[in-house]
């Protein structure tokens, strides 16, 4: 199966109303998305220092009423959790997140990894009490939508965990 | 210079601009200039500027100024590069500066009269860099400063004056954001 194609990621933001990105590089979704994403003038770009930054950069834009995602590696997620704790969780914002879940195995879900990087990543989210889908494949692209949707209709935070290399 | 007479003098010109205070700053400047358009940034040091730059991206049409702190600040030093970069006009970021971590039991901050916030910033690419350790200076500049193509960095070197009272509740509170979300959709 392939992974994931990043044009259709790039339309689901858009048919979500993401005009803003924040963003570290993440070499699972470089060339995929974040390359095209800097290239398309729909969207303002943020290119980030720390991915902490951008759960309250997204947070302050929900304040405006305009929908932003955060694209980072699970590295920066689980740098992140404090951040994600208080202002997303806590404060109740509808932060959106893709997260490259780097070096997962095709054949694996993200909690059967032998990464313990990756392994560890939906516990964490489950704990938290943060919605999250899994992106593996182009079938998978469809839930993006409606995640997105349902974390400004209901002001928490999501989780969009991206299990394959996006496809350019 | 005090903090009290910093903030007054900020109070006094502040109009409708939306306010990101942080930590022992959030309490005075409620106490000094309530208003639902203020913002108390607590729970994730650092983060307050960060908000700030989501806030001015998302209200281009609107000024906001961030009343950082110093501990917060180097707990964040990257939030200077990333808002130099993303260049919003509208954005005034002040870091006031006493030396210490104020609302942790007022232990000094690393570099505690050694660090160079204005040259932080400078370095950061920040187009406007000032620094103020005197009230009547500060209240006379303020107006100009709030009129320059943004963002504008200005460091706030105080004492932190008569004793603040401190109410996490109303920091933490859903209400203070639900209130701060009504003022922005002018309910």
């Amino acid at each position: 199966m392939p992974g994931p194609s990043g044009a259709a990621i790039v339309a689901a933001l858009k048919a979500s109303g993401v005009g803003f990105i924040a963003a570290v590089p993440d070499i699972w979704t470089s060339a995929g998305l974040l390359w095209p994403i800097a290239a398309d003038d729909g969207f303002r770009l943020i290119r980030l220092c720390k991915e902490d930054e951008g759960i309250s950069i997204c947070s302050g834009l929900a304040y405006a009423g305009k929908r932003a995602v955060l694209l980072m590696q699970s590295t920066g997620l689980l740098d992140s959790m404090n951040a994600l704790r208080a202002i997303a969780v806590e404060y109740e914002q509808p932060v959106c997140m893709l997260v490259g879940l780097l070096s997962k195995e095709p054949d694996r879900a993200p909690a059967d990894s032998a990464q313990y990087g990756v392994r560890i990543v939906p516990g964490i989210l489950e704990v938290m009490g943060i919605d999250y889908v899994v992106v593996e494949g182009p079938d998978d692209v469809g839930a993006i939508v409606p995640a997105i949707g349902a974390a400004y209709a209901r002001s928490r935070p999501c989780a969009v965990l991206i299990g394959r290399q996006v496809e350019a | 210079m005090r903090r009290d007479a910093c903030l007054h003098a900020l109070a006094a010109v502040r109009g409708e601009a939306i306010v990101v205070a942080t930590y022992t700053t959030a309490f005075e400047w409620e106490r000094i200039a309530p208003s639902p358009l203020n913002l108390p940034a607590t729970g994730a040091m650092g983060q307050g500027s960060s908000h700030g730059l989501g806030l001015a991206l998302g209200f281009p049409e609107r000024k906001v100024i961030v009343l950082d702190g110093d501990g917060s600040l180097l707990m964040n030093l990257g939030t200077l590069v990333t808002i130099a970069a993303a260049r919003p006009a509208n954005l005034v970021h002040f870091v006031c500066e006493n030396g210490t971590y104020e609302a942790n039991g007022s232990h000094p901050i690393p570099g505690a009269g050694v660090v160079d916030f204005a040259g932080f910033a400078r370095a950061a690419g920040y187009p406007h860099v000032f620094a103020f350790d005197d009230a009547t200076v500060f209240a006379a500049e303020l107006p100009a400063l709030l009129a320059l193509a943004g963002p504008v960095f200005a460091v706030l070197k105080f004492v932190p004056g008569d004793p603040v009272p401190t109410d996490y509740r109303w920091m933490h509170g859903k209400a203070t954001r639900e209130r701060f979300k009504a003022a922005l959709q002018g309910r």
